[in-house]
């Protein structure tokens, strides 16, 4: 029999070095795969990473493909801490950039000072509303949050293929789907770097993101807020007994974690793309959950977690570039990965015990 | 009491159970160091000891739950491995547990049914329990509804499957602690009528009064160790308490109450809350007061409305008004939690884990759960951590938290030291009107004596102390006043020195009149 059960104290050694420990299983795993695949070991071991982040401006663009995830993820993590289950950040996310979008398009003149805080502003109030038909739903009708947020994804998604196919569509696009280009004033600039210029797609986006999630976690760890959502978490009665008000905690975490994904909508078209088009986000809505778990839902924890994930995706890319390897493979080896870094995180918390059935009381017949 | 005393027996000659050096580790952690226990045919035998002393891990092994690390049974002279429950039944072992295992819905007999082999009619099994009831008076309809049955009647039909399977060694967990003075001691006549028939009953408590009533031996437990087998009724309660607890134990003392009423502080009036599930009860139209300097003791049995009054009490459940209750003529019937904190009112309600405590937080951040709305430890949103772990450092000094680190985990503490915690953090304050329940439920000798004293102190002082408990004792030894909550109506309360236990037990079980209680 396997027993479970917490340590008291851990460790700080075993905290780093279960990664370490994690990642060489996946390398030790992966190249079994790869060469049982008739791929060369190390040459797709390399295309995953060192191939991605082997110049300047590629560990910037690994930062750049890392800036939604980090954003969103630092939202949900106040979600999933209440016991909120917000799956639908994906949708929040589109409804973010078609409201920025709307500030962008709209007023097409506004100078940089008015546009950008307006467009983060509208970012932000799309993915909230968003997330308060679940919020509201749940508090007034006692509906499943879990349903109700991940079907709105496909509403939304739905929501902006025909805005650019519709009314948004830039008339001159020949017929393409999509929405005129953003004034100037309206798309996030790169970041100039003294000394190195511009590196990769490096955009103010990428420090915002990293302002965010430190700011994510002071609220949490640090205010009567970040409190209020913990307790909730962890024991709603007791939240109760404090004085807190469930209803009202349900709706912020939502509130939070819809605004954050819309934000995130909001800077990925206007630093990477400069219009609307039918597909904004590939998956970032859903990946960011995965993001936040490998976190422990601690916001400066998902800095490093959306890096690496950010990582294995683009190093997945380039095994399939490089390598012409299938897309299910690089996807089996970043589950590899994820399993991996999860259990060690499981290992880290918990002590594993094997026990043997048989005790050492002496085995007699009943007499 | 008063049941037949029994002659007090010496060790019986033929043991029917021996236990030899039994261990049993858990981690790090000794629940059962070398303990060596007989009991033969016909005894009653109590085992005796604090929360977490080991007397159940020590059942459980017997009853083949658990597995001794090392140590010996011997069942009728011959030594035996017991491998599980279905094992321990078939050498005529049998088990009350404290928490029932019956389906609500279904009849006394169709529970029973499924605990016996398969192949017997509902009607034959009914005809059983009817000759068995009557032939130990023990009062089991086979055909009531379980969940139309009170507390105690859940027991004694958890008792009747246990015997028909003609069990020759009864164990009883905890078995009064859900039960009336009353109830109780018909359950003791039941259990005499047993050991008279031959059935040997081991039975658990920590209640010194009933072990000393109804055992002829009693086996302490301290700290997983076997610290002696005596004879109960040589000892005195006080004997036998400071082997459980292993030093000498003070007594406390109610002082009583000057003449003259003191003004009320704290009054509820007219208070009524419907029934909203369909295992709530609702509160009818309660009204009482507190006044300053006194503990009101509000007795009762588990499941009278005692969760749905501490909720109104504390907030969690808001009135319909805000004049039914009031503090210092401050209305605050409509007020949350927090708001009534301000008005100076501190609560412990029963639960520790995740009620009164959240268990996967610090110290400090308990401290915060009902500290927040006050003072200024939380400045523009921001908590003032260094505030928060001196609060907490204050509290565990102030009323003696063992600590096993710095700012421990909740839930690294005992449950006695995280119940003095939860009792301190209010106390510290030093509340208008402090309201607890339960306040010393599952705690350890000391640590109760400690919460006791301490709520007498802060009535003393001039604040009213309002107790709601289903320990008799408890109410006896420290209130002014009592009340009695049963079936969501409180009965006018009387001073504590003007009647007895078994009157106050009477109102526990549904008389309505307070004539009928005053002896």
């Amino acid at each position: 029999m396997i027993t479970l059960s917490p340590r008291k104290t851990i460790p700080l050694q075993l905290t780093l070095l279960t990664p370490v420990v994690a990642i060489a299983l996946t390398l030790v795993i992966g190249a079994i795969i790869f060469a049982t695949l008739g791929y060369h070991p190390g040459e797709a071991l390399y295309q995953f990473f060192v191939a991605p982040i082997s110049r300047p401006d590629q560990v910037a663009d690994l930062f750049v493909k890392a800036c939604p995830l980090i954003i969103i993820a630092s939202g949900l993590v106040f979600a999933y801490r209440a016991n909120v289950w917000n799956i639908g950040a994906e949708g929040q996310m589109i409804l973010g950039a078609m409201f920025g979008g709307w500030v962008a398009l709209t007023f097409p003149d506004l100078s940089g000072w008015v546009m950008m805080p307006a467009m983060i502003a509208m970012g932000m109030l799309g993915g909230f509303l968003w997330a308060m038909i679940p919020a509201i739903l749940k508090t007034r009708f006692n509906t499943n949050e879990i349903l109700v947020s991940l079907m709105l994804t496909y509403v939304a998604a739905l929501l902006i293929d025909w805005t650019v196919r519709g009314p948004w569509r830039d008339p001159m696009s020949f017929g393409f789907p999509l929405s005129p280009m953003y004034a100037d004033a309206a798309l996030i600039t790169r970041v100039y770097l003294p000394g190195f210029g511009h590196l990769g797609g490096l955009h103010w986006g990428v420090i915002g993101a990293l302002v965010i999630a430190v700011a994510a976690w002071f609220v949490l760890a640090r205010t009567l807020t970040g409190f209020q959502v913990k307790v909730m978490g962890d024991a709603p009665r007791a939240g109760r007994f404090a004085g807190f008000n469930p209803s009202l905690v349900t709706i912020m975490v939502l509130g939070i974690s819809g605004a954050a994904a819309g934000l995130a909508g909001m800077v990925e078209v206007s630093a990477n793309m400069g219009q609307l088009q039918p597909e904004i986000s590939f998956g970032y809505g859903f990946t960011a959950i995965i993001v936040a778990f490998l976190a422990r839902l601690n916001p400066l924890a998902v800095i490093g977690a959306g890096l690496i994930v950010a990582l294995a995706e683009l190093g997945g890319d380039s095994a399939q570039i490089a390598l012409g390897m299938p897309k299910v493979v690089t996807g089996v080896f970043k589950g590899i990965l994820l399993f991996m870094l999860l259990a060690g995180e499981t290992f880290n918390r918990f002590h594993v015990r094997l026990k043997m059935p048989v005790t050492a009381v002496r085995e007699v017949s009943d007499a | 009491m008063n049941g037949s005393p029994r002659p007090a027996a010496s060790p019986p000659q033929v043991a029917l159970l021996t236990a030899t050096g039994i261990c049993k580790h858990f981690g790090d952690f000794t629940a059962n160091d070398d303990v060596s226990f007989r009991i033969g045919a016909g005894e009653i035998h109590a085992l005796l000891g604090e929360n977490g002393a080991g007397k159940s891990t020590f059942v459980k092994m017997v009853y083949g739950l658990l597995h001794p690390d090392s140590g010996m049974f011997e069942w009728r002279g011959a030594p035996v491995v017991i491998r599980n429950p279905q094992h321990a039944r078939d050498l005529g072992i049998g088990m009350v547990f404290q928490h029932f295992s019956l389906f609500q819905a279904l009849t006394v007999a169709e529970n029973i049914a499924l605990a016996m082999p398969p192949g017997e009619s509902i009607e034959s099994l009914s005809d059983r329990v009817r000759a068995m009831s009557s032939e130990y008076g023990i009062g089991v309809d086979p055909d009531a509804r379980v969940h139309n049955l009170s507390v105690g009647e859940q027991q004694r039909v958890e008792i009747v499957r246990c015997l028909l399977q003609d069990p020759a060694l009864l164990i009883m967990d905890e078995p009064t602690s859900v039960l009336t003075p009353q109830e109780s001691e018909q359950l003791f006549g039941v259990l005499r009528r047993f050991a008279d028939a031959g059935v040997a009953i081991l039975f658990i408590s920590h209640k010194l009064e009933e072990v000393r009533s109804l055992t002829e031996r009693a086996t302490v437990l301290r700290r997983g160790q076997n610290v002696g087998t005596v004879e109960s009724r040589k000892k005195t309660s006080k004997q036998l308490a400071e082997m459980m607890v292993g030093m000498a134990v003070g007594d406390i003392e109610r002082r009583e109450q000057g003449v003259g009423e003191p003004p009320a502080i704290f009054e509820i009036s007219g208070l009524s809350r419907d029934r909203e599930t369909q295992f709530s009860t609702p509160l009818r139209d309660i009204s009482v007061v507190a006044r300053a300097g006194e503990v009101l003791g509000i007795a009762g049995i588990a499941g009278n409305g005692q969760d749905e009054f501490m909720e109104a009490l504390t907030g969690e459940w808001r009135a319909s008004s805000a004049a039914m209750i009031t503090v210092d003529s401050h209305q605050i019937g409509t007020a949350g939690p927090a708001r009534r904190r301000q008005f100076g009112i501190g609560f412990v309600p029963e639960e520790r884990n995740g009620h009164a405590a959240v268990t996967s937080m610090t110290l400090a951040d308990n401290a915060l759960l009902t500290g927040h709305s006050l003072d200024n430890v939380v400045r523009r949103g921001v908590i003032e951590r260094a505030q928060m772990m001196q609060m907490a450092g204050e509290i565990a000094s102030e009323f003696d938290v063992r600590l096993p680190e710095d700012n421990p985990l909740a839930s690294s503490l005992s449950g006695g030291n995280l119940q003095k915690f939860v009792v301190g953090r209010e106390i510290i304050k030093r509340p208008r009107v402090f309201i607890v329940s339960q306040p010393t439920w599952g705690v350890d000798v000391g640590a109760a004596l400690f919460i006791r004293r301490a709520m007498l102190e802060l009535a003393a002082e001039g604040s009213a102390v309002i107790m709601i408990s289903q320990d008799l004792e408890e109410i006896f030894a420290i209130s002014h006043r009592i009340a009695v909550l049963y079936d969501g109506s409180l009965s006018e309360p009387v001073v504590a020195a003007d009647v007895t236990p078994e009157s106050i037990g009477l109102l526990m079980g549904g008389s309505h009149s307070m004539d009928e209680a005053r002896t």
